[in-house]
């Protein structure tokens, strides 16, 4: 899948990225088991293809959307982010998609349109997780609007120039590299434009700990640890000392803005 | 932790053995002790093994903290297992075991906490105090650990004469609520992500084990 670098201003991190195969081998994705190396162990049973999206809610132009539009929606790009995980690692990305913005202007949301809920498949026979409670299937994320219409969230369909694999979130799923990993929903099945703030999966399993906005801070701790702090995935092997954790993952001068006057200590 | 010589768990059998103990009993076999020594070793030996060939996965860190912290509670529930299958068994002898599984346990404890203040905390101990201060699932393994110190501390039979054993038995009872305590740090550590699977199978076994003194100490 290849794609053209991205002109979009921070779209490109020149960092270290971060290897194919730790990518592709420590993920969180719930609906595949509960270990990091369960969804590259299980995720084969998903069948990215075909596919499709529903679009609806406050907007003039709803409808189901075919992957092969989808792929066709804005020209594929290169993007190079930063992923934080809300556990306190990260990784560096090459991811292959478009700003979600491109898709979301073809439904045309109304002025009612005032945040974005993502649901995501859960689906019993081809994710062996969803079987488990660990959460209340199917995962749902959502964002502000603004944010959603942000150049730099991304709707990716591939990472290191090719297609997405399974245990990524094929066949395409959301990167919004300013906030913590779970926020980036994937394997998206729905796309719903709403007036209310949606409930996350996270926030209603335990509202303490993920709250809605989960913007990487390292001012404001998790309860039950540090974010001050974070541990590069495969660098400088076991004894590399944890880097300090940038303001919005390092997108401060991209999105700081779209949280203006807001008390991030409160609105976690 | 260790086997005291007049301890409650060894007094003998209520009922008498079902059948008469092997001559030469290979659990009593000197050669015993070694070959257990050498499995407990096993698990470092598989993380030293790891961290050199990088086959520890994609957080090294993460595996060995995690992982060192497992080997702490299952040791700890091994040596918690030795007086129930003695009796279920009738091997009296695997009572010899005891003090060995109990000190690796202790070990294993330390290590964990060593792999934590060091690949975690970088060794900056104010940074490791103030993360015992403010988060209650590190300050729970913590008092784990802390309490395991004066068991293995006293775990040799000169600490046992000089204690007098009712004393020393009464201090090394310690060890269900280390246990205890032990499990509330691993269910905390994974309450966050709502994952209850694993600390369930531990709380479930320590239930028997434990359960199963409470009720043979009122059968009494």
């Amino acid at each position: 899948l290849p794609g053209v670098k991205s002109t979009v201003a921070g779209a490109t991190v020149m960092e270290k990225l971060t290897a194919y195969k730790d990518v592709t081998s420590y993920n969180n994705f719930y609906e595949f088991g509960t270990d990091k190396s369960d969804p590259a162990e299980n995720a084969h049973t998903l069948k990215p293809r075909p596919w499709s999206v529903v679009i609806e809610g406050e907007c003039a132009k709803p409808g189901r959307f075919g992957l092969e539009d989808l792929l066709k929606v804005a020209p594929m790009e290169e993007r190079v982010y930063r992923l934080r995980c809300v556990e306190g690692w990260s990784m560096v990305i090459p991811w292959v998609g478009y700003s979600l913005s491109e898709l979301l202007k073809k439904a045309e949301p109304t002025g009612k349109a005032k945040y974005v809920e993502f649901t995501t498949l859960a689906d019993k026979a081809q994710m062996p997780g969803v079987r488990s409670g660990v959460l209340d299937w199917p995962y749902v994320e959502g964002l502000r609007i603004d944010e959603a219409m942000h150049p730099l969230t991304l709707m990716a369909f591939g990472l290191y120039g090719e297609v997405l694999p399974n245990q990524n979130g094929a066949p395409l799923r959301l990167v919004v590299p300013w906030k913590y990993g779970f926020k980036s929903a994937k394997s998206i099945v729905k796309i719903r434009f709403v007036e209310k703030q949606p409930v996350s999966s996270w926030t209603k399993a335990a509202q303490q700990e993920y709250g809605f906005y989960s913007n990487v801070n390292p001012t404001v701790d998790h309860p039950r640890w540090s974010q001050a702090t974070e541990r590069r995935i495969g660098e400088d092997g076991l004894f590399a000392k944890r880097r300090p954790t940038l303001m919005f993952n390092g997108y401060e001068a991209q999105v700081g803005q779209l949280y203006a006057g807001m008390d991030l200590k409160k609105n976690y | 932790m260790t086997s005291a010589p007049t301890s409650t768990a060894a007094a003998s059998p209520t009922t008498a053995p079902r059948r008469p103990p092997a001559k030469r009993h290979p659990l009593l076999h000197p050669a015993a002790k070694v070959v257990l020594f050498l499995v407990c070793l096993l698990p470092l030996a598989w993380y030293v093994f790891g961290a050199f060939a990088d086959r520890l996965g994609a957080n090294p860190a993460e595996t060995l903290i995690r992982g060192l912290g497992d080997w702490a509670l299952r040791l700890l529930w091994i040596t918690l297992a030795v007086t129930p299958l003695r009796t279920w068994t009738n091997q009296p002898a695997l009572a010899r075991f005891r003090r060995m599984l109990g000190l690796f346990a202790f070990f294993y404890a330390s290590l964990h906490l060593l792999a934590y203040g060091w690949l975690d905390k970088g060794l900056d101990l104010a940074d490791i105090l103030r993360d015992i201060g403010k988060r209650p699932f590190i300050l729970m393994g913590f008092t784990a650990w802390m309490l395991l110190v004066p068991l293995a501390a006293t775990s040799f039979n000169r600490a046992i004469k000089a204690l007098g054993a009712p004393r020393w038995q009464a201090l090394h009872k310690l060890v269900y609520a280390i246990a205890v305590v032990g499990l509330m740090h691993f269910i905390w550590m994974r309450a966050g992500k709502n994952n209850f699977a694993e600390p369930l199978v531990y709380g479930s076994i320590l239930a028997v084990l434990l359960g199963w003194r409470a009720w043979r100490r009122l059968r009494r």
